[in-house]
């Protein structure tokens, strides 16, 4: 069931059409990785799907009302956080929080919020002003203020800005926490593709403000066609250990010190164990990020296409 | 409206500018209570000395009216600044912050969001009068005392009794905050059109300086535009320190010279600043945030 259905979505500026008769759904409980190259349109679709931008044409439905008609019942029902969560410098988190709560039209309890702050892991700095965090604790307040009504859906545009790994690894499990457990629907662009492929169940990919592709994620790249890479001490006899293997015909390239396989994803286990009890010194065993490639092959098409037409 | 209204004036009075314009009013007004208490008599001397000649005056010439009234002259020409500080922040400061975009997707229409954020300026405002009015009425009362207020306007001079002062000061300050609400209007109007105060904050300042200039020139041609610009109408605070003559050209206790100038003003003011407010409204509805 689709929670979000947009339909040819234009926004001009000028001449330019940032985003352009945009179609797209996001079901229900999903987690929809929406991706794009820089300059693609996704900013501009975030902030018209917020209201922050008034679409030239098209329509927005969302909870299956018109967005610009049931505005405000609609926005009591989404967080979000929009590129940089920029708050109240001179108050702290936990008075950020309350006032933003608040705005979205809830009385929150002290437990609520300290709930919420403990969840982003801020609570041990609650209390302190917010002037004097960090950029991945700012992320961390936004994500907690675009949390505390308790949405049905999260918008998130590039939530991992400035986090370290540990901080990106964090925010991953939280959003696949709110899916999978609390049954939220989540929106969320990044230009970290290893961190969408791990999250999101559906995809959708626009570049110069079209859609490419949608749909979920299994369907767009097939896991049957993982790419893996190997690195060892000896790569002749690797490939020699390879060819004599039943994995011989995935062997699809073979570099300087590295070989590279086109093999089912499952079946990556048995291959490390084949090659490590066959005498292989084992370097390196890298699957390529499907989506990584997937993306780059689909957006490289859409470049070529335009440069054909011109 | 009332929570939106209580979370503005809550963020404007948790930030240390805020105090700037209350720390400044209170330094300007207590260096000219200091200065008077010491030396005005020789000021009031100086201002009165062609009236002197002609005239005796008994009792209290500088009195806690009169400083109040001659600080009155000398604030609410720099007001202004302090209160465009505050009220030319109030969109823009957000789109500088870049919480105006947070605040946007909140379940909140952008006109109550606008109305909210004007109350709250108007708010600020109210405070900054009520302090001026406390510094200056009350506190140079208890300084200087009272009697009865003398002022010389530029071709006759007004005595009023000191009992019949009060109820001016009160409708002169009512004014003065319709006068102060239109600049309040007219910053707020400016800071939908910028990502920084500064823009909004000059911007209020250069047409409350351009307006107040064509208004007190006496050239014919700026004349006839002076009665539309609403510095014309700010400073009729005045008004209410003047009074009626009967037919002996005795001064009538308890009347204004003329009370239809000042409705007048003051129904220019009010549309002024409903103006300004229409125009923000119409114009933060058709907003795109790009920032």
């Amino acid at each position: 069931m689709s929670i979000i259905n947009v339909n040819g979505l234009t926004k001009q500026f000028g001449s330019i059409a940032a985003v352009n008769n945009l179609s797209f759904s996001v079901e229900k409980g999903s987690v929809c990785g929406f991706l794009g190259q820089n300059g693609a349109g996704k900013s501009t679709t975030i902030r018209m799907l917020l209201t922050l931008i008034r679409p030239t044409s098209g329509s927005i439905e969302i909870f299956g009302h018109n967005l610009l008609t049931h505005r405000s019942e609609i926005l009591k029902n989404i967080g979000a956080v929009i590129e940089k969560p920029d708050v109240y410098p001179y108050l702290s988190a936990y008075d950020n929080l309350k006032l933003f709560a608040r705005l979205s039209g809830m009385k929150p309890t002290a437990a609520r919020l300290k709930d919420i702050l403990e969840l982003v892991g801020l609570a041990d700095r609650a209390r302190d002003k917010v002037k004097i965090y960090s950029q991945g604790m700012k992320q961390r307040l936004g994500l907690a203020i675009a949390l505390v009504h308790d949405p049905e859906i999260i918008i998130l545009d590039e939530p991992t800005n400035g986090l370290d790994p540990q901080g990106i690894a964090d925010i991953r499990n939280l959003i696949v926490r709110l899916s999978r457990d609390l049954k939220k629907t989540v929106l969320v662009s990044s230009h970290l593709l290893s961190e969408i492929e791990q999250m999101a169940t559906h995809v959708l990919i626009i570049d110069k403000g079209r859609k490419l592709v949608d749909g979920p994620s299994a369907s767009l790249f097939d896991p049957s066609k993982t790419i893996v890479e190997l690195e060892t001490l000896d790569p002749s006899f690797t490939r020699q250990q390879i060819l004599n293997s039943p994995y011989g015909g995935n062997l699809m390239d073979d570099r300087d010190s590295s070989l590279v396989l086109q093999i089912n994803r499952n079946e990556i286990p048995g291959l490390s164990r084949h090659l490590v009890t066959h005498g292989v010194d084992l370097v390196r065993l890298q699957p390529r990020h499907s989506l990584e490639d997937y993306f780059l092959q689909i957006t490289n098409q859409n470049t070529d296409a335009d440069t054909y037409t011109d | 409206m009332l929570t939106l209204i209580r979370i503005e004036l809550y963020k404007i009075f948790r930030r240390p500018r805020t105090y700037i314009a209350f720390a400044a009013i209170t330094a300007l007004i207590t260096v000219i209570q200091v200065g008077l208490s010491i030396d005005g008599e020789a000021y009031a001397d100086f201002v009165m000395q062609t009236i002197k000649q002609s005239f005796d005056f008994e009792g209290k010439l500088l009195n806690g009216y009169l400083v109040c009234y001659i600080l009155l002259q000398l604030l609410l020409v720099h007001v202004p600044l302090l209160i465009a500080l505050i009220a030319a922040d109030m969109i823009s400061g957000e789109a500088n912050l870049g919480t105006l975009r947070l605040l946007l997707t909140k379940p909140i229409s952008r006109t109550r969001f606008t109305l909210a954020k004007f109350a709250a300026a108007a708010v600020y405002t109210f405070l900054l009068l009520v302090w001026i009015a406390f510094l200056s009425l009350v506190v140079s009362v208890w300084i200087f005392g009272t009697d009865d207020l003398f002022i010389v306007k530029s071709s006759y001079a007004v005595q009023l009794a000191e009992d019949d002062v009060l109820w001016r000061y009160a409708g002169a300050f009512g004014y003065a905050l319709l006068s102060m609400l239109t600049v309040t209007a007219l910053g707020f109007f400016f800071s939908h059109f910028a990502s920084n105060s500064i823009g909004p904050i000059v911007a209020t300042m250069s047409v409350i300086v351009f307006f107040t200039i064509l208004s007190t020139m006496g050239i014919p041609i700026f004349q006839k535009i002076q009665p539309y610009l609403f510095t014309t109408h700010m400073v009729n605070w005045k008004e209410f320190f003047d009074q009626q003559v009967d037919a002996d050209n005795i001064a009538i206790s308890g009347s204004l010279q003329n009370p239809e100038k000042i409705a007048r003003s003051a129904m220019i003011l009010i549309l002024h600043i409903a103006g300004f407010l229409a125009a923000s409204v119409w114009v933060f509805r058709k907003k795109d945030v790009l920032t």
